[in-house]
């Protein structure tokens, strides 16, 4: 059977441990939604909410994100392109050496080694096992695809390497630091300049890391579980080239209002409202591939994930240039809205379409039904719930913070003081990490389902894995 | 052509990739930095400074507390004068953060007097009732290192002392943290230019104001000065106020504008009115009860 020659392994060991890195990444995200509301909950020295917030993200970018872009690539390239994977010594190693680069970033930024640039807070020596780590997938990646059968690659291999290409320039420009030990180094870059090359990271980032390779994925997954292909394929050609165009030059809508250049504010804010255009050209390519498949949504499991993720997409992409707007960021920018905002990308978007992602390989890999399906709408539903409570609470609190930080006496004075504007939040921040206990609730679901379909799911028909081996 | 030819394809996109980049990242080091937004007066950190700083970075302060204010009214009104590039020329990494679960920090340099962040630090909430803030009373147990200091400062070229780096000897993290927090934004002379000039004749609106009226302002009282004053006035950081006979003119101006290099904040943020009643609270509430 053609399915003997595939590297299954590989994409069995990525999937069980980013699911791991997820669940460590929203449990210390609960724990560190209760110590903003009480702070007797911080044990000093290590465990204070200003050093496992970054943990969190961190856990969550690198471990839960990049662990599922793994696992999915994985898999997706070796059927995009008919041939196994180029070296499984390489992938073996990649796991091993994932795993490490994750424990050792959770233990030096526990032990306070930290740049403190949001996104990419370790220190000097795992930025270099980062850039191993993800030369070595590159080279993989790559090499695959250049030894393919299939003439033609699909959308998502577009993705995947712009992906691969767009990190790699992004991290290894923003590492740039002068070390003064092991665990302690300056940035290579001073004031407003650091400022300017962070964000232009931070939030290609997003660009490279947290949105194409959902695509790419989206883009694999969809047709695969509905059955009928993608809608147009110009469509994705055109938004697939001015996506990755223009990602680039926005990066300052997160410094607007700062003693950054306002040129470079002017033309972040520009572009950001631009990439309204190609963010909607996916997600309406998704839509209209629904076409006459709308039934599926009651059906399919599978789609709901899906259709769910790219419809927080086109939210969440409709929402940031709103917010990458002046007069708007001047309002909104520095209260709860902005992790309210990062929080739908990131539980609703990606997290969505990698659940969606790991429901669909499980049997692949494992020769295994899943499970239970009603155990995966329940998830969906714990998921969906958790989400919109944490995203809704902190929307609301953002714009009362900012609504009293700007409130003014007809004298001219501030009506608040920072405190009175501050104890306003805890209601809101209580009812953040009630949604974070469901969201978590709904993941733990989400891996007792693996868990018990590994150890106790009906094996496949043969049948199932047949309609699968179509391209 | 290119979705059949993947060497192809990673060159066209690094070259999109690219565009954005060069023209909004690589191209501002041509003004940025430079001697366009050069400010007089703007000092690299001292030894002990950039400990601290290195300890803010540390703890992760950055996570809860911004430090740029934006030229925008309620910015500047809050927190002072808006900020400038110049200004960070020496800070390596940036540290303008992007929540404000905690106040802007970037004007904190000479707001109050030492002793008020050595207590604040301690304990936030002996302060700040309500405040989320956690303790960091145990940085004072911890020795900073004099030799790692001074590696530091070569590596950044910030130019340093035998004697500075001697007098580091048996300081703590505390003492770090404390001058860094009273190094920023204070290198411009911003609070000289921003303090407000009284003119005209002060008349207190609310003479003769009965004690019941008062009552009801004693809440204004604990959440602005009674962390400093002590909250039956009798003094803690600042002096006491009980039977202290201020005359009503020299008070208002002494709560409005403040005293200048960490001796009191200026309290004009508040407005008029609001200091008005503190005045008289403060001079005439505990005579009324006959203290």
């Amino acid at each position: 059977m053609e399915k003997q020659t595939y590297n299954y392994a590989i994409v069995r060991s990525f999937v069980t441990w980013s699911v791991i890195w997820g669940l460590v990444a929203v449990l210390v995200g609960v724990i560190v939604s209760f110590q903003m509301i009480d702070p007797d909950l911080n044990f000093p020295p290590y465990l204070t909410f200003g050093r496992l917030r970054p943990i969190h993200t961190n856990a969550g970018i690198y471990g839960w994100g990049v662990g599922v872009i793994f696992a999915t690539f994985f898999y997706i390239v070796q059927r995009l392109c008919k041939v196994p994977l180029w070296s499984a010594k390489l992938a073996t190693f990649q796991l091993w050496f994932f795993n490490a680069t994750i424990i050792a970033s959770a233990v030096t930024l526990l032990l306070g080694f930290t740049t403190s640039k949001e996104y990419h807070e370790m220190e000097w020596p795992i930025d270099v096992m980062i850039i191993i780590l993800w030369v070595a997938f590159a080279i993989n990646i790559i090499m695959t695809i250049l030894k393919r059968k299939d003439e033609q690659m699909y959308i998502s291999l577009w993705y995947m390497m712009a992906a691969i290409i767009g990190v790699a320039i992004l991290f290894v420009v923003n590492s740039a630091a002068m070390p003064v030990s092991l665990f302690k180094s300056y940035s290579a870059y001073a004031g407003t300049n650091d400022a300017n090359v962070h964000w232009w990271f931070g939030h290609n980032a997003v660009a490279m890391a947290l949105t194409a390779p959902p695509l790419a994925m989206f883009y694999y997954f969809l047709p695969k579980s509905t059955g009928v292909p993608i809608y147009s394929h110009r469509l994705s050609i055109i938004a697939f080239w001015s996506l990755i165009f223009m990602y680039l030059w926005t990066g300052a809508h997160h410094l607007l209002w700062t003693p950054v250049p306002d040129w470079i504010q002017t033309l972040a804010m520009a572009f950001s409202v631009m990439l309204i255009a190609p963010s909607w050209g996916s997600v309406f390519n998704g839509y209209l591939s629904m076409k006459g498949q709308w039934h599926q949504m009651r059906e399919n499991y599978l789609v709901k994930f899906l259709i769910l993720g790219i419809t927080f997409y086109g939210l969440q992409t409709l929402q940031g240039p709103m917010q990458a707007i002046r007069t708007f960021s001047a309002f909104i920018h520095y209260t709860d809205w902005v992790p309210a905002h990062i929080h739908m990308g990131t539980m609703g978007w990606v997290s969505m379409i990698a659940f969606a992602s790991i429901y669909f390989l499980i049997p692949r890999i494992y020769d295994r039904e899943v499970y239970s399906i009603p155990l995966a709408n329940l998830q969906f539903w714990l998921i969906l719930v958790g989400q919109l409570i944490w995203s809704i609470s902190l929307w609301v609190a953002g714009v009362l913070q900012a609504g009293m930080w700007n409130a003014m006496n007809a004298d001219g004075s501030l009506t608040y003081t920072f405190m009175e504007t501050m104890v306003e939040m805890y209601p809101y921040w209580w009812a953040r990490a009630f949604g974070g206990l469901i969201y978590l609730a709904g993941l733990i679901i989400f891996i007792y389902n693996l868990y018990m379909t590994v150890k106790k799911g009906q094996p496949t028909a043969t049948q199932s894995v047949a309609m699968e081996g179509r391209a | 052509m290119w979705e059949k030819k993947p060497v192809l394809l990673l060159v066209l996109a690094t070259g999109a990739i690219l565009v954005g980049t060069i023209i909004t990242m690589v191209l501002p080091f041509a003004w940025v930095n430079t001697d366009a937004d050069r400010i007089e007066g703007v000092k690299p950190y001292t030894a002990l400074q950039q400990e601290g700083r290195d300890l803010y970075i540390r703890e992760g302060c950055n996570n809860c507390h911004s430090q740029t204010v934006r030229p925008l009214v309620s910015d500047v009104l809050r927190y002072g004068e808006y900020s400038k590039s110049g200004e960070f020329v020496y800070d390596r990494p940036f540290l303008w953060g992007s929540k404000r679960t905690g106040p802007d920090l970037a004007r904190l340099g000479g707001k109050y007097p030492d002793a008020w962040h050595y207590k604040h630090m301690e304990s936030p909430r002996s302060m700040v009732p309500k405040t989320n803030m956690p303790d960091y009373g145990w940085l004072a147990k911890n020795q900073i290192d004099p030799l790692m200091i001074q590696r530091k400062m070569e590596v950044l070229g910030f130019p340093f002392t035998a004697e500075e780096i001697k007098a580091l000897e048996g300081k703590t993290e505390m003492d770090a943290m404390v001058a860094y927090m009273q190094k920023l934004g204070a290198d411009i002379p911003w609070r000289d230019t921003a303090k407000t000039e009284i003119v005209g004749e002060l008349k207190n609106p609310y003479a003769g104001v009965d004690h019941d009226t008062m009552e009801a302002w004693e809440s204004l009282y604990e959440e602005n000065c009674a962390a400093c004053h002590g909250e039956h006035m009798e003094g803690v950081i600042g002096p006491g106020l009980v039977g202290a006979d201020y005359d009503e003119e020299v008070l208002f101006e002494t709560i409005y504008t403040g005293i200048a290099d960490g001796g009191m904040p200026s309290f004009s943020s508040l407005g008029t009115d609001k200091v008005w009643k503190l005045v008289n609270f403060i001079k005439y509430y505990h005579q009324e009860e006959g203290h």
